[in-house]
């Protein structure tokens, strides 16, 4: 009897030498570029590598949905193939993140502004119509609310129907489907939304410049009856359930709305419908900014960053008229695009933090 | 106490026994009903599912006569890939189009006439004439596909009178005289089963998530099967009855139940922060799913040799087989298909696995069909995650196209198991 040796065993020992062997030659170099990032920035992105991809000699960049604070940290992690290239993101990074980036190395970081997101408040077509306000919608959705005697005092939030907020509002219940905190688009909801209504009211608009903590707290935190329900990262999702139950209202991004036009409307927002126009105009309030940042150190040693980016930046994705605008997103007004052309041209990098 | 007569004792037994009858066809009834319950719920789940995703079986195509001019792809007639690669095949499309709807001759017209056929229909020409540089020059009848505005209007997704309608009068009125001419057709959608992931629901297709799946389930099963079942062997035949062996006991039946995103972290950790191996790479999510595997395996595997009766140890004891020589020439060829099985139901389970995944990288826009274990991909379940999640509305019957695919392979995975057992099992 030959074989005593147990066959299982060899084949696992073969499989391991060839791990231990596969990744260094793996690392050694990388062909395509590597992105991560915000999942509201994902579709735009996509769009454009897949043109990159198709039409230049380079491979299809990868692009990873993390979401913004968790590809910023991979993203500074450090400089070498193993760490991604650009890192889209729904808001501007932040000093802390700058200086994270800088302290492993990072320094060179090129800021490119694509455009904006709207986000919108939206019903089913079947409903009547909410023509709301900031303050309305603070008032809906916040945990705490001022006093409805008028007194400079906070009381938890007492409104059941849409009529309790606002006597011009239908006497709907309030129940409102949004993302949760972990979102980008939670974030910019409530610090352009929330803290909008919030600062309506001039009490609370002085705690800002005393308490900056304080204020956030009043403003930003959202009630936890069960009035406003998260449901989730996925917008279609949203949407979907704003179909079956039309007392609803949900937030999204406005390409959501745009590509379920015959089943969900906009709310009207101070005034403002959500429409491309009033977005880009910044007429309409609840509007963010969107970024990718770019590794410099990077460039040239990953092939094709500079070509992406140039192909990104060029008029026919991200301008008025280009293939990023009919997937939904809000292109730079003519004079905005024209100073991020010119940044983009020159690879301007952000001053360090301070 | 009385004495009961003969008659009341008689009543008394009867109604007892009518009780224990009542309950009996009661708890039977409940069983059935939970039964019935549970194929309810299977059949609405198959049923709106299939329902949403038949359609992606087929996409809407239009019939073009393509001249490849060589003016616009190869003006010097160098044949130079590069030069190939890099033209403009977007005019011969317009071209194309412009012939069959003379009437659109303004600006504006043109566009919504060029936004009838799909943004990815150009890339397949390329494709075409990279393969075949000797297309340059002829005419070609062709058919491409359709935009996916204009899919879900001839199917029917999206009326023409809807809100919603993206697609103009003018556009609706060409999609009538193309259909009624014979150019506009519903066709088999093969992109779907041939491409990787695309932003064009037209031009996306599960070929780049199948294959990174594959390479995973590869390097899983050549990982797991073997340990797995080393494990087994030394637990069941060689390892000594102490406390050790029993706290690692307890611990395997742990690691089984703990759930599958602490091996993502792990994975993340472990394989990409400290060893280095790359992000998004099938053999990063392999190993990971090795982990999540490994318990499963060992411990159908443990059954498995469990279940081989000792009078055939004692036998091969008995005409002077060494320890080793009962395991592997007896115990382990009657206990493989129950290890087989074990693995295959390990192997189903890591296949429908989208969680830990999502730590190691996984979870990305990848149009390229990974070419091995170490290129950037995706697996089944993580491309319906993303699909779903995509705005365009094409995607919803794409993502539910994609499920149909993946609950296919776990059927058949999960019937090869039942085969094997039924086929190979020796009862005792």
């Amino acid at each position: 009897m030959k074989h005593i040796v147990p066959p299982a065993g060899l084949l696992a020992a073969v499989a391991l030498a060839a791990l231990a062997a596969g990744p260094v030659a793996a690392q050694s170099a990388r062909d395509y570029i590597s992105i991560v990032g915000s999942s509201t920035v994902y579709p735009f992105t996509t769009v454009v590598a897949e043109q990159f991809g198709r039409s230049t000699k380079f491979k299809t960049p990868k692009v990873e949905s993390t979401g913004s604070g968790g590809g910023i940290k991979l993203f500074c992690g450090g400089v070498g193939v193993q760490h991604p290239d650009i890192v889209n993101s729904s808001r501007a990074i932040k000093p802390a993140e700058l200086a994270t980036c800088a302290t492993n190395g990072v320094k060179d970081v090129v800021e490119v502004k694509i455009g904006y997101d709207g986000i919108v408040l939206a019903e089913s077509k079947a409903a009547p119509g909410l023509p709301l306000t900031l303050r309305d919608v603070f008032l809906a959705l916040a945990k705490q609310v001022p006093n409805p005697n008028g007194t400079a005092t906070l009381v938890p939030n007492p409104y059941k129907t849409w009529k309790d907020v606002n006597p011009k509002l239908p006497a709907e219940t309030i129940e409102v489907l949004g993302p949760p905190p972990t979102s980008g688009t939670r974030d910019a909801f409530v610090e352009l939304a929330m803290e909008g209504g919030c600062k309506t009211f001039p009490w609370i608009k002085a705690i800002k410049d005393k308490d900056e903590n304080r204020f956030k707290q009043v403003c930003y935190t959202i009630r936890e009856d069960g009035r406003f329900i998260e449901a989730g990262e996925n917008d279609n999702l949203i949407v979907q359930k704003l179909k079956s139950n039309p007392n609803a209202v949900g937030i999204f991004g406005y390409s959501f709305l745009e590509q379920n036009m015959d089943a969900v409307k906009g709310s009207v927002v101070d005034g403002q419908a959500p429409t491309f126009e009033n977005i880009a105009s910044g007429k309409y309030p609840v509007s963010r900014p969107l970024y990718f940042y770019v590794k410099k150190a990077h460039v040239g040693a990953i092939p094709g960053i500079k070509e992406f980016v140039a192909e990104f930046t060029s008029r026919k994705a991200m301008g008025e008229e280009g293939y990023l605008a009919d997937r939904g997103l809000v292109p730079l007004p003519a004079a905005e695009y024209q100073v991020v052309a010119k940044k983009v041209a020159a690879m301007e990098v952000m001053p360090p933090a301070k | 106490m009385a004495i009961l007569t003969p008659a009341e004792t008689r009543r008394r037994v009867d109604a007892s026994l009518r009780r224990r009858y009542r309950t009996e066809r009661l708890f039977r009834l409940y069983g059935l009903v939970s039964v019935l319950l549970g194929i309810g719920f299977l059949l609405v789940l198959f049923t709106t599912i299939v329902a949403n995703g038949y359609g992606a079986f087929q996409h809407t195509y239009l019939r073009l006569e393509i001249r490849f001019d060589p003016a616009v792809i190869d003006p010097d007639g160098t044949r130079d890939p590069e030069v190939i690669l890099g033209a403009d095949y977007s005019q011969l499309v317009k071209e194309a189009l412009r012939s069959l709807v003379p009437e659109a001759d303004d600006r504006a017209s043109r566009r919504e006439l060029n936004a009838l056929l799909s943004t990815g229909a150009p890339y397949e020409l390329q494709q075409m004439v990279l393969a075949n540089p000797g297309l340059v020059g002829q005419t070609r009848e062709l058919w491409l596909p359709a935009d996916d505005e204009v899919d879900l209007y001839v199917k029917g997704d999206v009326p023409a009178d809807a809100d919603g309608q993206r697609l103009s009068g003018r556009q609706l009125a060409w999609i009538g005289q193309l259909a009624e001419a014979g150019r506009l057709d519903r066709r088999f959608n093969a992109a779907f089963f041939t491409q990787g992931d695309s932003r064009e629901p037209e031009m996306a297709g599960i070929w780049g998530a199948t294959k990174g799946s594959f390479f995973m389930l590869l390097v899983t099963l050549v990982l797991s099967f073997p340990l797995g079942v080393a494990a087994a062997i030394y637990l069941e035949e060689f390892a000594p009855r102490s406390w050790l062996v029993d706290v690692i006991e307890v611990n395997i039946n742990n690691l089984a139940a703990v759930p599958s995103i602490v091996f993502g972290l792990l994975g993340l950790a472990v394989f990409i922060n400290f060893f280095g191996l790359p992000r998004s790479a099938p053999l990063v999510g392999g190993l990971v799913l090795t982990l999540m595997t490994l318990p499963v395996v060992i411990i159908a595997s443990r059954a498995a040799i469990k279940s081989v009766p000792p009078s055939v140890r004692e036998a091969a004891l008995g005409v002077g087989a060494s320890q080793m020589q009962i395991v592997f020439h007896h115990v382990l060829p009657l206990a493989m298909p129950g290890m087989l099985t074990g693995a295959i139901i390990g192997m189903a389970r890591a296949l429908g696995e989208s969680a830990p995944l999502l730590m190691i990288g996984m979870v990305a826009f990848i149009v390229e069909v990974p070419g091995g274990p170490l290129s950037p991909a995706t697996a089944l379940p993580v491309q319906i995650y993303l699909w779903a999640d995509s705005p365009e509305r094409a995607f919803v019957e794409r993502t539910s196209a994609a499920i149909m695919v993946l609950l296919a392979f776990l059927l058949v995975m999960n019937a090869a198991a039942v085969w094997l057992r039924n086929r190979f099992e020796r009862r005792w």
